[in-house]
């Protein structure tokens, strides 16, 4: 083997890293500070708001992922949400006196233990979803609208079946209940914790996605589909791969918002649905990084407006979404597309 | 004559509702270079991806080491050590060269030794082998895409229109590449709309129009006869010369 004539030189490429949507986050919350006004109000804003944005991201990561891969629009995501939730009856119910009790040892078990039965339960859920209402009808979107809304509507009704029609209180462990004081500002310690969860859920992701093979496949998947398959690669078993992990993490991020708002209702999966959609149509479908940046947007803005002008706090997120298309029509980190 | 590593026999291809291959019927032999000529639009593409599992072939056989192709999924195909490098490049834009070739290979990592020829190839893909393929320029890329088809010892190379829209420098680089490629047991079906890269490279030769094949031979006698030429392609050789 020689070597043929070397090219032309060239010059080296600029890599342009596009820190401008990462920037984003700060800008937004140092915009935030002289309007609310005070440093502990400010505080406590923000790491509700950081800590809400950890929770939709671990909740929408999966269906970005979803979509990117195959152009499935899954519209039964929320169930995945549900069924992690009431999962928590599962460990809290027999295990009550472990959540009361005084030791941070005993209470991390249990939440421990509450992430591993929903995302087991709500993996199986997304295999057998993906198979029985998924696959008939991949490449037909407004059948894809139509069905995976009805499946998520069969998934609630099965929920009142099994669990029944009342509201049940789940509160978070010991450990985790009131707030800490940071000066004058009380931070919730739950609030501590969805930051931390969400930080390693999205470190854990990164570390998958660039660092084996098959998140760059799964990357490559999102580009370019056909050539992956071309490589040799089944991009189907890949994608009921990311499915099945996709509802895994929306089932975690089930528990995380059940012990958030304390209370488990069939329909709260679909409630913060539209929050998700937001969410990855502002980071740009398919994109992780995307997400993880847009779901801090979406949850800073909603808490800083919430607090300031309540009555706009409604439409604060459509408002977003507006401008953020209005400046990154393709959402703040588009996929490459072929 | 050599044997035959790569038959298609009545092949028909309908995407949608459209009827684009008409029964085509060709051979590849085994080692070498198969030009694939023809109009915009005669079928080129299509008989390529057809032959890769992407487009399903409605009717007939298309036979590879004794293996109907036609029966098996494009993953399926790609295993039995068949490259495609198409027309868009299909380089995956947020990955870096890097990892574009690692994802061509069927181990953890390119060969070492594998890869060194690469660079002899191509040197651009060493110099920029961190960068995301995104930055590469428009030969650069098209380097990318047949490095990625030949990072392991490959039967057949499906390769298309590897010179559109590049420059002459790069073409004359790409000829050149492909002329080493020639040394090796890789057999390789191009499809091309230049004659002049045609001519220099292939050994065999088909010619396509409307979904079928026109003209089967050597390359060298079609290079020497005009008429042909000018009958099958429509070409007036001195305005390539």
């Amino acid at each position: 083997m020689t070597a043929a004539p070397a090219a032309k030189a060239t010059a080296l490429p600029a890599l342009r890293r596009d820190w401008l949507p990462v920037l984003l986050v700060p800008i937004v919350a140092l915009v935030a500070l002289p309007l609310i006004g005070n440093v502990a109000g400010w505080l406590t804003l923000t790491v509700a708001g950081l800590a809400m944005g950890m929770m939709i991201f671990i909740m929408a990561s999966g269906l970005t992922l979803v979509f990117g891969l195959m152009d499935v629009l899954n519209f039964g995501h929320g169930v995945f949400i549900s069924i992690g939730a009431f999962a928590v009856t599962l460990v809290v119910l027999p295990l009550a006196t472990m959540v009361q009790a005084d030791s941070v040892l005993a209470n991390i078990a249990v939440l421990l233990l509450c992430a591993v039965v929903a995302m087991a339960l709500t993996g199986a859920l997304g295999w057998a979803f993906e198979r029985v209402i998924v696959r008939p009808v991949y490449g037909q979107h407004l059948k894809q609208i139509l069905v995976t809304m009805g499946g998520m509507i069969v998934a609630e009704q099965l929920i009142h079946v099994l669990w029944g029609a009342d509201p049940i209180s789940v509160p978070p462990p010991e450990a985790f209940r009131g707030s800490v004081l940071i000066g004058e500002a009380a931070i919730e310690r739950y609030r501590i914790l969805a930051v931390a969860v969400g930080l390693a859920v999205f470190a854990a992701m990164l570390l998958v996605l660039n660092r084996t093979k098959i998140g760059l496949l799964i990357r490559a998947g999102v580009e370019n589909g056909e050539m992956v398959e071309a490589l040799g690669y089944r991009i189907r078993r890949l994608f009921v791969g990311v499915f099945v992990a996709g509802s895994a993490l929306a089932g975690l991020g089930g528990v995380m918002w059940a012990f958030y708002r304390q209370t488990l209702t069939p329909g709260m999966g679909m409630e913060v649905m539209v929050l998700i959609f937001i969410v990855i149509i502002v980071g740009g479908l398919g994109s992780v990084g995307g997400c993880f940046l847009g779901s801090l947007l979406v949850a800073l803005v909603a808490n800083y407006t919430g607090f300031l002008a309540p009555k706009v706090a409604l439409g604060s997120n459509i408002l977003l979404m507006v401008l953020i298309l209005m400046w990154r029509p393709q959402g703040l980190y588009p996929v490459a597309k072929r | 004559m050599a044997e035959p590593l790569l038959t298609l026999a009545g092949v028909n291809t309908r995407i949608g509702r459209y009827h684009i291959l008409h029964g085509v019927d060709f051979t590849v032999a085994k080692g070498g270079i198969t030009m694939l000529l023809g109009r915009n639009g005669a079928g080129k593409t299509t008989t390529l991806r057809t032959i890769m599992g992407l487009w399903r072939a409605a009717e007939g056989r298309i036979m590879f080491e004794g293996t109907d192709l036609a029966m098996l999924a494009t993953p399926e195909i790609a295993r039995l050590g068949i490259a495609y490098v198409p027309e868009n490049m299909g380089i995956f834009a947020d990955l870096t060269v890097r990892e574009n070739l690692v994802l061509a290979t069927r181990e953890r990592a390119p060969d070492a030794r594998r890869l060194q020829w690469i660079f002899g190839l191509f040197p651009a893909l060493e110099k920029f082998y961190a960068l995301a393929a995104g930055a590469l320029s428009g030969g650069q890329k098209q380097m990318l895409s047949i490095a990625r088809a030949i990072i392991e010892p490959r039967k057949l190379i499906l390769v298309d229109e590897p010179t559109k829209g590049l420059a002459p420098s790069i073409i004359r680089n790409m000829v050149a590449a492909f002329k080493e490629l020639k040394q090796t047991e890789t057999t390789i079906l191009l499809v091309e709309q230049n004659f002049m890269f045609a001519e220099s490279l292939g050994d065999g030769v088909a010619v396509m129009d409307d979904g079928k094949i026109r003209h089967s031979g050597t390359m060298q006698a079609l290079a020497a006869d005009r008429d042909l030429q000018q009958r099958l392609l429509g070409l007036h050789l001195d305005a390539h010369q």
